[in-house]
């Protein structure tokens, strides 16, 4: 009877636990869209995402975010096209090629990556790749180019971690199925072990590019923040996120919904992508 | 003739002494059965033929395995040798791809893009397989769809796709019911017209069932090996009697 009891509570514990992250979920959700969705009213649709003018304190002011939308979607197209190939590429290494005494080094190394604060990482932007960028290609080096190795450095991390695993996760049976057929070590790998890893190999590109285009801190340092639509990689922008970091400080009234209202872009951009990983992954099962 | 001579094998997997001073004829077309108690050495034995022992860690060898008077150990192209010594393995291993492509693994590999050509492969190897009735409408959706039986005669197409000379099976069935068991073992006989197969298996009926020769494994050594009928008829030796008879193992 008393074990029952016991077993009937911890149930019970369970269940609160795990609904405990789904209501966070909800409130943000209820938050966000209560927060942001009054100044989508008050500016218009087609003014808010559609306008090329940020300018909060102008009279009368303009609060149009399509700079920060062109910004933030040009500088994570760059960091994809940086840490997609050379994620994916090591996380290959790491799980099929890598020598026993090289993995000790590197995974751990790896490890650290995923964990130094974002901030350190634009700290090491500010020094090291700002005037890099200037030096090797001009303009003030506050650009998308330098956002875009920032984040390809990154994201390196949790698209190799994920990576990794996957492949880690393909039956032995099936590289050996391939070898017994005559195949080489790199064409089972290649040709046989990554086609199997695909879903989870999609998963960490996907985790990837949610965290570029959520990355704040960072990017802020490196970016120049200037909101407009640049016409060169070598230009300025400033991010969804940034614009939030920015202003949030001392916006208020219309200032601050528009703010919000920027937030709730950026997690309808979120939910796309989920949505676009789902969908993908039911075309593959059936 | 001939297909396979193994003289003074040994085998370690580190320190441990898995096959001991294994000497083995094998015969071109026909049916030989490795039969013994788990952890005998059975396994490993048909492992040295195509060389997937390289893969095991700390596994060393002596001796020498020709194959057709060469041996395999010795300046031989391995990727060479797993294409004339094909291989199925104990659990069906099909691709997650579709039942096409799994065919056509093996020729691509081997450098044959041709259309018609992998076509005509294709169809020949599951024809071969006893399966292309069961899957020429579904050539193009995932193997992985199929039953464990008509996975494992995939898997068999497979490894004819590539034209091998000799077929390894490490207990093809024992991850099937009867009837597809019954299936592979028609299939089976019906290949030895054109293959040479060894095949490992934990079910004596089923040696005596197909198999033209069996050896018994005992601890890493062959007890002995004769005709399968001589075999189980009248064993020479107190040990193969004692197995075969169930009274251990």
């Amino acid at each position: 009877m008393k074990k029952k009891v016991l077993e009937k509570g911890m149930e019970i514990l369970f269940l609160i636990t795990a609904c405990a992250s789904i209501v966070a979920v909800l409130l943000i959700c209820v938050f966000m869209f209560a927060g942001g969705l009054p100044a989508f009213g008050k500016i218009g649709v087609l003014n808010f995402l559609g306008g090329e003018k940020w300018a909060p304190m102008d009279v009368p002011p303009s609060y149009g975010i399509l700079p920060m939308i062109v910004g933030s979607l040009y500088v994570t197209a760059g960091a994809i096209l940086i840490g997609v190939p050379i994620g994916l590429l090591t996380a290959i290494f790491m799980a099929r090629f890598c020598p026993r005494g090289l993995y000790r080094f590197l995974k751990p190394a790896l490890e650290l990556l995923a964990g130094i604060p974002s901030i350190v990482y634009g700290f090491f932007g500010m020094v090291v790749l700002v005037p890099f960028v200037r030096g090797t290609f001009g303009g003030t080096g506050n650009s998308i180019l330098t956002a875009s190795i920032l984040l390809g450095i990154m994201i390196l991390p949790t698209i190799i971690g994920i990576s990794e695993s996957a492949l880690r996760a393909v039956p032995e049976e099936i590289y050996e199925g391939a070898l017994a057929l005559g195949a080489t070590h790199e064409r089972s790998v290649v040709f046989t072990v990554l086609p199997a890893a695909k879903s989870g190999l999609l998963a960490g590109v996907i985790l990837g590019i949610g965290r570029a285009i959520g990355e704040t801190m960072a990017v802020i340092l490196v970016v120049g923040n200037n909101a407009r639509i640049p016409d060169s990689l070598l230009k300025g922008v400033r991010t969804l996120t940034g614009n939030i970091v920015l202003e949030m400080g001392y916006a208020t009234g219309l200032h601050r919904e528009a703010l919000i209202a920027t937030g709730v872009v950026l997690f309808v951009f979120i939910l796309l992508l989920n949505l676009c990983f789902s969908v993908l992954n039911r075309k593959k099962k059936t | 003739m001939k297909k396979f001579s193994i003289e003074n094998l040994d085998l370690y997997y580190g320190a441990f002494h898995a096959l001991k001073n294994v000497n083995l004829d094998i015969d071109e077309t026909c049916i030989t059965a490795f039969i013994g108690p788990s952890g005998c050495g059975k396994s490993t034995l048909l492992k040295t033929l195509n060389r997937m022992n390289d893969l095991v860690e700390g596994c060393k060898i002596t001796g020498r395995v020709l194959l057709d008077g060469e041996d395999i150990y010795y300046n031989y192209d391995v990727n060479l040798l797993r294409k004339n010594v094909g291989m199925v393995f104990q659990k069906p291993n099909p691709f997650p791809m579709s039942v096409y492509d799994n065919i056509a693994y093996g020729p691509r590999t081997h450098g044959i893009h041709s259309k018609a050509k992998l076509d005509e492969i294709v169809e020949r190897s599951l024809r071969q397989a006893a399966i292309f009735d069961e899957v020429k409408d579904r050539l193009k959706k995932s193997a992985l769809g199929l039953s464990g039986g008509q996975q494992q005669r995939l898997c068999i197409a497979r490894a004819l796709a590539v034209s091998p000379q000799v077929l390894l099976m490490d207990e093809p069935t024992s991850a099937l019911d009867p009837i597809s068991t019954s299936k592979i073992e028609d299939l089976v006989q019906e290949l030895k017209k054109y293959y040479t197969i060894v095949i490992v298996t934990h079910n004596m009926q089923q040696a005596t069932r197909i198999s033209d020769k069996t050896a018994f494994f005992l601890l890493g050594e062959v007890v002995e090996y004769d005709s399968t009928e001589n075999l189980f008829s009248m064993p020479q030796d107190k040990r193969t009697e004692d197995y075969i008879t169930g009274r251990f193992g």
